[in-house]
This record gives structure tokens, C-alpha cells and sequence, in this order.
């Protein structure tokens, strides 16, 4: 790598939604900058599975670090979904209380709104919350609304930005689990586990989960980073209890609690929940969790039914304290520890791109801005948002807009060749970009269609194609 | 964009949709079959075992063999058919439907028509559907795609495998993939008796010495990358025992936990939807709440032979012709569902002609007796050697059955209901 490559200016670890708005950030200077990833495709941690909600900036006080970050990146949506074309609306909040005690809670939120300068947060009463959310339990006894609050497609969000950063000369290095790093000179020298190297003058920790084994690693920070899981459910779109807004319970001294969530691709999601594990690969979803999900979320809108269910999953909070730990390292030269980024850092993120930018140039690091920077990224078609009229046109242009390969999401065999192309080459990586396997039937129909399409277009065998890399191998033998 | 019109539109050519669409053309109406694939057949493509066709042909064919010859059939009485295009939308325009179809061939077809048939089959259900915790590592299929990928594309999906649901096609892939030299560990289920069809078992399962796990619920699936195990749990008088909980280790799990009509156009179109078949809610003539669209086949209601489909379909498109030429019933008598049983399809019968009516036990029974009756009056019973959920029952009820005994009080509120006791 370093004989190909030479040395970077950056070296970021971790391409999350933290790592890939750092090098999307420092994309717009004259730096060699690197993005390295231990999966085989980006976005495949904590910034995959959550609750893709831009918050409202009214749950937490602005003494924490991580609410200033949030209050700053809420703000910095528009202009990226403007550039960057990932699924983004600000369809509002509301948090709904069933009983008359909550009603203080809600009051104490619209204060530490109101201070925290949340535009438009209101109190509201039981009839006002009717109005707005009519699916909302007859127990509903008020509520607060901030319509500043969004929902975003997180992973969506986090290619767009790594294509973004590519783009603008980023070298995105995936399968590069870092593992070990050592002084050479001025310089870092960092090995994967498969023994490739990497040199750079500056080193950004956004190892998410395992920031605290990078930091280690680094001679840095001795920290612990506790996984806390949140288990989901995921609705059909032709669920009769989709929200208006997404909806929240009145918080408790540990969670924000279990919401409803309208994603901005018509489903529901709903959960999650708040519980500690050991292992930081444990994405397995469990009975018990699973069960208060849908307990929970009725509580708010009676009419949720599990025949909606089309699927579950889980996300890992990387916990460690209250706050954010976003700092040069006091230990190690040149390294800047983005770490214990939990909710709401996929908020933040945004902020915390340019806040880091800010500590990289305090230490030292020269920022000059590129005369040619481009902030936005080819705007992909897709054949479930054109009208017939428009279709026809594309499929004049490309006929692989005419070939329908997910019929739950409507995708069309043109976007799957394209997500391809850019270097999304797993079913996961397919379906997450293209939503292809990702509706009610969860891959039933094009599975098999899509295989054919990534071996075609990439030249692999059947052995080779995988659902995430790794030992996630798809076919076993031919006939 | 390409413009055509026709008496009417089929969506989907499967066994109902030609079927239904060669009855329309032997009537005298123009149809015009859609289907996404690039071939006509529907689901019967990827069924290349035997078992089809005793009731329609008379002979023991396997799907592809069957979906010949129905399309034989269909092709002799001049439907015509855009393969390769996938519907839409439905919506209605000017007094007509319209149809808006996509193909990489065509671009964008727009369909004018009287009237639609709606035949496009069903899915089916998966793992979130049935929610089975645990992690989500690759080697997770539902039946009907693992069929496909041995039967049609000749791949393996693994070796090792558990088929969770009794379902007639895990039933078909244990043998096929036992044949192909893959260790099925066993066929878990949580009712107490199978789900398929009893000859199924015995042809699939017992032959090959494959255990079967009766009243066992799976509470979880295992595994980081692909699938390491599965851990299922015995349901005892209701109560799942997890202190009796126990793991079959395998790298494949291939679902076969039942199949949902496929009615998103459907619903988007309006129609309104039976909760208890998720299909249309429809009239003595098959036809849904929306006039002129007809429904059949797996789309209506999940069908177990495919000769009742063809058999259905076909009297869809003869009321499909019916409705074109302006006739309809002088009135309809409502069907209600009595005890045992979970639907009812069409739900309404028309007293002047014979009624075909499809239905589905909840109990399994030996020496049952179907029942018809009208205000507490038994007018039809039939007696029946044994029923169960997963075999479609049927039967038919005609001007005799359905007679008011005083004409002067007929009245269009009488009730039909049918039970199985
Ligand atoms: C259940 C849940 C719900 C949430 N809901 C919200 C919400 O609604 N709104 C909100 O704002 N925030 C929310 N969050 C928080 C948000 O998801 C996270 O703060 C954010 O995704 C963290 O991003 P990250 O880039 O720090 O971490 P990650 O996304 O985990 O990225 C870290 C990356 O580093 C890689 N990596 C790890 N070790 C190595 C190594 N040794 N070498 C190379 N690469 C490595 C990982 O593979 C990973 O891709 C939620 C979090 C959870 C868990
Ligand atoms: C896996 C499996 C195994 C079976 N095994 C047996 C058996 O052993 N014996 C037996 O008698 N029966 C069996 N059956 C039942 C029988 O084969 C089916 O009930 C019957 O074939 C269904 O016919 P259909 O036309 O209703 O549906 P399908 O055959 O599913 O046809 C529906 C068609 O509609 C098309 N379509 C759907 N949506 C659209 C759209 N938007 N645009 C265009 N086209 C669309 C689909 O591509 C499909 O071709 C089996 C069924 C399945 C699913």
C-alpha cells in the first residue's frame, strides 16, 4: 500500500457516518487523505442500524458536547440532501404523554428547547396531538412538537458521502482492519490484521465500537466502550399505523425510549430498545427484546400489528459516559479520538466532520481549500420515484431502467449495475444502496436475479458472492 | 410511449391468468396477458416435480409440463401476451382502467381496457414475517427461492440444512435436496400436524427418513457470517418450554411458512381486502369492489392445486366475458363463514345458476359434514372422510339448494352460512 500510495496527510479508521463526513470534510483541501474500513463495504456498523432520525435538539442540554454537535448538524441537512441525494425530510417530532405526570417531563424538554433555540417547539394538548397524529392512542393527554426534527436513510447518507469524498480524491480502503500502529519519524505506520500498511502524518480514531482497542493500539486513551443494544422492527408500507411525524414517548433518566418512526421510504420503524451486551458482534435479535417492541409502540398507536412485520434487526450504541469523547489525544501524537459517538451522532455527524477539521488544524495541519472541489454527487434515478412519462424516457435512453428486478421496492436492473459499479458488490451492499431485497418479500423474488446480475457484471463465480463478505457465502455447489 | 386497448387486461400469466385470459378470447373478447418473466407459466416453472394436473388433464405432469399445456390452450384461442413487463399501476381514467406496464423492450406500455383480471399469484412469507429472533448471518431462504436457484439455476444453496414449516414446497425441497446430496436435519413445525399435503409426507420426509418435528416453535437462529444453527423449542398444551429448548446445528435454513396473495396493485387500485385470505373480497362473479375487476388464483386466495386455480380462473374470465356483454346476476345471497370454518371465496352466491364455492377448514376431522344453511334450514350436506386446513374444500350450491321455500319472502338479505361440523 504505502509503494502504490505513498503517505497520507489523514488517515481516518472507521468508515461510519463520523469517518466518512471527516474525509468528506477534508476532501475539500489539498490532502492525501485515507478512509479505511475493516468491512468489505461502508457503513456496515453502528451508522447502518439505528434510528435515522435528525433530532430535535430539545432532549439533551447544551453543557454536553454531543448537543451542541447535534444542534449545529441538525441545521446541516438541507444543503447536504441538496448535494449528496440521500432520502432526507424534516417531517417533525412529537412526543406524546399518556398521562398526566409525563406532562412535566414534556414541560422540562420545551424549556431545554426554548434555550436551546429549537425553531417552532410548541406545548401541545391532547386535541392539538389528535390533530396532528390521529393514530395516537384516545390516552394521549398532550405533548410537545418540534417540526424542526427529520428522518433520514442512514446508510444511504453515509455512501453518498463517501462517494462524495472519493470523488474529490479520497481513497476509500475497505477489508483494511486496523490492528496494529507504530512512530516512523513524523509519521504513523498502520498495519491490518492481513499485514498491509498504511503511513500518515495524522491519525483520526472513528472506530466506532472498537475505538477503544484502536486507541489502545495507538498508545492512546485508556477507555472502555460498552455495547449497548437496540433491537427494531420494521414494518411494511401498507401498514394502516404509519405516523405522520415520528413519535416518541416521554423520555426516561436512561433512553429517549421506544419510537415510531415513518422512514423516509414509506415503511415503519419501531423500537429501540436499551440493553447492555458483551459481544460488539452480537447483532442477533432476541425474543424477550423483541417482545416490548411491539408492547410499547402499541401504548402510543393501538392499531400496530404485528402482520406488518416484515422484518427485525439490531444496532450496537458504542457507550462509554454521558458525552462524546471527540479530542486530540493527550497520549499519542497526531491522533484524534472520535469516540463514543451515540445518539445522536448520526445528527451530529455533520458538525463533527468540521469540528474535527478544526482540532486537525490546531495541531497543525495545513488546510488549503481546492480551486475545483465538487460538492455533489451524480443524482441516481430511480425508477420508483418517475412517473410513467419519465420512466419512459429513461428506459428509451437505458433499457435497463425497463427491467423491474425488485418488485416489493421497485428497483429497476439499472440502479442494481450501477450500485455495482460503484463498488457495492455483496447483496448487502446491493440492498442497502438500492433498497433491492429490502421491501415485504425480503429478497424472496430477486434474490436469485440479483446473483446473476453481480456475477455478470463483476466476473465472480457462485462461490464468490457473499451477503456482507467474510464467510457470508450465498451458494454452497452446483448441480 | 406505447398505447393499446383491450376488452381486457390479465396482470400476471401464471396458471390463472392464461386461463382466465383464454376464456375471455374463447368468448369473444379481445385480452392481453402482462407477465414480468420472460416466459409465461407463473410459479409452475420452477415446480419440476410431479404432481399436477389429475383433475384438469386427467394425467400426472409436473409444472412446467402442466404451464405447456395450459398455454397451449391459451396460445389456440388467440390471447396475446407482453412477457418480460411488469405492471405498475392500475387506475382508472376516463372511464377505463389503465394498465401502465414496463419493459426493457418497450419502454413504458399504457393498456386500456374494460375490464382487468388480477392473477399475479402470491409470495412467500419469510423470516421477519414469522419473527424469528437471533443474528442474520447469510444461508436464510424461503422454500420457493431455493427452488428456484436448484431447479432453475442448478445451484446448491448449502448442505446442511433445517426446513422450518411443513409447507407442501419445503415438503418438495427436502426431496430435491436430498437428492442432490444435502443432509436435511429435520422439518420443524409448530402445529401440531403437518401443514402439506399428506402424500407429501410420506413421499418427502418418511421416505428418506427425515425427522419431523411436530409442535416445535424455532426460537432462534444462530450464526456470524452464514447460518450455524437453529434452536427450536417444544409448544407444550400452549406453552412453549424453553427450558427444553435444543439446537440442530446446519449452515441452510429454507422457510416454508405459507404464502400471501401478492394484491399491493390491488390495494393501490382500492380494492378492498379480505383479512382472513389477504386477497380481494369478491362477488358470485369474482369480481372485486371495484367494477369490472376480477380476481383468481393465488391471488384471490392461496390455492393448494393448481387445477382448482385453472379451474377458477376460468370461470373468472367466462364472468369477465359476462360483465363485457352487459349481464349481471338479479341478485346475490351472502355467504358467512359458520363454525370451522376460516373463509369462504367468492362471498356472495347468485340463486339463479350453481355456484362454485372454495373453503378452508380450521380443525383437522375425521367425518366431517359440510353444511349449507339458510336461516337455521340445512339445504345442502356433504359428508366428508376427513378435512384439514392445508386441503381446499369445496362445494357447489345451485337454484335447488338456494330456493326460498316461500317465494314471497325472499328477500336479498337471506344469508348463506356454511359450516363444517
Ligand atoms: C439503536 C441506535 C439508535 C440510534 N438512533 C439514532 C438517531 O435516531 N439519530 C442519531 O442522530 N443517532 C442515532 N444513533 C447514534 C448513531 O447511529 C451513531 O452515533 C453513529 O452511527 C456512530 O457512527 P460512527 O461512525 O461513530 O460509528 P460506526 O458506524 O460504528 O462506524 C465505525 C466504523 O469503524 C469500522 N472499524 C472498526 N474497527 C476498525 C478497525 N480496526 N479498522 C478499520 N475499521 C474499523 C467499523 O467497521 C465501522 O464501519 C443511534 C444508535 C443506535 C445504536
Ligand atoms: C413453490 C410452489 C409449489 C407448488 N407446488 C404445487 C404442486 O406440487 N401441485 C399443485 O397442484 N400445485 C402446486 N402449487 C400451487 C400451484 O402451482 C399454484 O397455486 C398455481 O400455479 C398458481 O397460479 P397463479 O397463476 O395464481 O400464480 P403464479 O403462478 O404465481 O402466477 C402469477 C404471475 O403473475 C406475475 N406477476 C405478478 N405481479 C406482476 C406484475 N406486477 N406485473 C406483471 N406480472 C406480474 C408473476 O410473475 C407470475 O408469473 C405450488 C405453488 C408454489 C408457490
Amino acid at each position: 500500500m504505502t509503494d502504490r500510495t505513498g503517505r497520507y496527510d489523514v488517515a481516518i479508521i472507521g468508515a461510519g457516518v463520523c469517518g466518512a463526513n471527516i474525509a468528506r470534510k477534508l476532501s475539500q483541501y489539498e490532502l492525501k487523505v485515507a478512509l479505511l474500513e475493516k468491512e468489505i463495504d461502508v457503513s456496515l456498523g453502528t451508522s447502518k442500524a439505528n434510528s435515522g432520525i435528525v433530532h430535535g435538539g430539545f432532549h439533551d442540554n447544551k453543557k454536553y458536547l454531543k448537543a451542541r454537535l447535534e444542534l449545529k448538524g441538525a441545521l446541516m441537512f438541507e444543503r447536504l440532501h441538496d448535494e449528496l441525494d440521500f432520502p432526507f425530510e424534516r417531517c417533525g417530532i412529537v412526543v406524546v404523554a399518556l398521562h398526566e405526570d409525563e406532562l412535566r417531563t414534556i414541560e422540562q424538554l420545551y424549556l431545554q428547547g426554548v434555550e436551546n433555540g429549537v425553531i417552532g417547539i410548541e406545548m401541545c394538548s391532547r386535541e392539538r396531538m389528535l390533530e396532528l397524529e390521529p393514530k395516537l392512542s384516545s390516552d394521549t393527554v398532550g405533548g410537545l412538537y418540534a417540526p424542526s426534527g427529520g428522518i433520514v436513510e442512514p446508510y444511504r447518507f453515509v455512501f453518498s458521502l463517501v462517494e462524495s469524498a472519493r470523488k474529490n480524491g479520497v481513497d476509500l480502503v475497505t477489508e483494511f482492519a486496523a490492528a496494529l500502529a507504530r512512530r516512523e519519524g513524523d509519521d504513523w505506520i498502520i498495519t491490518a490484521l492481513d499485514g498491509r500498511e498504511i503511513r500518515a502524518k495524522y491519525v483520526v480514531n472513528s472506530a466506532g465500537l472498537f475505538a477503544d482497542t484502536l486507541s489502545k493500539a495507538f498508545g492512546a486513551e485508556d477507555f472502555a466502550i460498552k455495547p449497548r443494544k437496540g433491537e427494531y422492527y420494521l414494518l411494511d408500507k401498507m401498514t394502516k399505523a404509519k405516523p405522520n411525524r415520528v413519535i416518541f414517548p416521554v423520555p426516561t433518566a436512561v433512553s429517549k425510549g421506544m419510537l415510531i418512526i415513518p422512514t423516509v421510504e414509506g415503511t415503519v420503524l419501531i423500537g429501540p430498545t436499551a440493553s447492555a451486551v458483551e459481544d460488539k458482534e452480537d447483532f442477533s435479535t432476541t425474543r424477550v427484546e423483541l417482545e416490548k417492541i411491539l408492547q410499547s409502540a402499541r401504548t402510543m398507536i393501538p392499531s400496530i400489528s404485528e402482520t406488518d412485520v416484515i422484518t427485525s434487526f439490531a444496532g450496537l450504541r458504542p457507550v462509554c459516559g454521558e458525552d462524546f469523547i471527540i479530542e486530540l489525544s493527550a497520549k499519542a501524537p497526531h491522533l484524534v479520538q472520535v469516540a463514543a459517538i451515540q445518539s445522536p451522532g448520526l445528527t451530529a455527524s455533520p458538525a463533527i466532520g468540521e469540528y474535527v477539521k478544526d482540532l486537525l488544524k490546531k495541531d497543525g495541519l495545513r488546510l488549503v481549500e481546492k480551486p475545483d472541489w465538487d460538492p455533489c454527487v451524480e443524482k441516481v434515478r430511480r425508477a420508483r420515484d418517475l412517473s410513467p412519462w419519465e420512466l419512459d424516457e429513461m428506459v428509451a435512453k437505458d433499457p435497463a431502467y425497463g427491467d423491474i428486478v425488485c418488485r416489493c421496492e421497485r428497483v429497476s436492473e439499472a440502479e442494481i449495475v450501477k450500485a455495482i459499479r460503484a463498488g457495492h458488490t455483496t447483496l448487502d451492499g446491493i440492498k442497502y444502496v438500492t433498497r433491492a431485497q429490502m421491501g415485504r418479500c425480503q429478497g424472496g423474488f430477486c434474490t436469485y436475479k440479483i446473483i446473476k446480475i453481480l456475477m455478470r457484471e463483476t466476473g465472480m463465480g457462485y462461490e464468490e458472492v457473499t451477503k456482507r463478505g467474510g464467510g457470508s457465502y450465498v451458494l454452497r455447489g452446483e448441480l | 410511449m406505447k398505447q393499446l386497448k383491450f376488452d381486457a387486461a390479465v396482470i400476471g400469466g401464471g396458471a390463472a391468468g392464461m386461463s382466465a385470459a383464454a376464456e375471455l378470447r374463447s368468448r369473444g373478447c379481445s385480452a392481453l396477458v402482462i407477465e414480468r418473466e420472460e416466459e409465461l407459466g407463473g410459479i409452475l416453472m420452477q415446480c419440476i416435480h410431479n404432481g399436477f394436473g389429475l383433475i384438469e388433464f386427467n394425467e400426472e405432469l409436473s409444472g412446467p409440463e402442466f404451464a405447456q399445456k395450459i398455454e397451449e390452450r391459451a396460445v389456440a384461442s388467440g390471447i396475446e401476451a407482453l412477457c418480460g413487463t411488469t405492471v405498475l399501476e392500475i387506475r382508472q381514467e376516463g372511464g377505463f382502467h389503465v394498465v401502465y406496464g414496463v419493459s426493457s423492450r418497450h419502454g413504458v406500455v399504457r393498456v386500456e381496457a374494460k375490464a382487468v383480471v388480477l392473477a399475479m399469484g402470491c409470495r412467500e412469507r419469510n423470516r421477519g414475517n414469522i419473527r424469528i429472533p437471533g443474528s442474520r448471518p447469510s444461508g436464510v431462504y424461503t422454500a420457493g427461492l431455493a427452488q428456484r436457484l436448484v431447479n432453475i439455476d442448478g445451484y446448491i444453496p448449502g448442505k446442511d440444512v433445517v426446513i422450518i414449516g411443513s409447507g407442501d414446497i419445503g415438503l418438495i425441497m427436502a426431496r430435491r435436496l436430498s437428492w442432490s446430496g444435502c443432509k436435511i436435519h429435520g422439518v420443524v413445525e409448530i402445529l401440531p400436524y403437518p401443514s402439506g399435503l399428506t402424500r407429501n409426507i410420506v413421499q418427502c420426509l418418511e421416505d428418506f427418513g427425515i425427522p419431523l418435528y411436530l409442535s416445535h416453535l424455532t426460537t432462534n437462529i444462530r450464526g456470524k457470517d452464514r447460518v450455524q444453527g437453529v434452536e427450536i423449542t417444544p409448544v407444550e398444551n400452549g406453552a412453549v418450554r424453553y427450558d427444553k429448548s435444543f439446537e440442530i446445528p446446519c449452515d441452510t435454513v429454507l422457510l416454508s411458512v405459507g404464502l400471501v396473495p401478492e394484491n399491493e396493485l390491488s390495494r393501490n387500485l382500492g380494492v378492498e381486502i379480505n383479512p382472513a385470505t389477504n386477497g380481494p373480497w369478491v362477488d358470485s362473479r369474482l369480481m372485486t369492489n371495484i367494477p369490472g375487476v376480477f380476481a383468481c388464483g393465488n391471488v384471490l386466495h392461496v390455492h393448494d392445486l393448481v387445477d382448482y386455480v385453472a379451474e377458477e380462473a376460468r370461470r373468472a374470465g367466462a364472468f369477465a366475458a359476462d360483465w363485457l356483454a352487459g349481464a349481471s346476476p338479479q341478485r346475490e345471497l351472502r355467504l358467512k363463514t359458520g363454525s370451522n370454518v376460516r373463509y369462504l371465496n367468492p362471498s356472495k352466491v347468485d340463486p339463479d345458476r350453481e355456484n362454485k364455492i372454495y373453503l378452508r377448514s380450521m380443525v383437522v376431522k375425521n367425518g366431517a359434514v359440510l353444511e349449507a344453511r339458510i336461516d337455521g334450514r340445512v339445504v345442502k350436506s356433504i359428508k366428508k372422510a376427513h378435512v384439514q386446513p392445508s386441503e381446499m374444500l369445496f362445494l357447489t350450491l345451485g337454484p335447488k339448494d338456494l330456493a326460498e321455500p316461500d317465494q314471497r319472502t325472499a328477500s336479498q338479505s337471506a344469508q348463506v352460512e356454511i359450516a363444517i361440523v
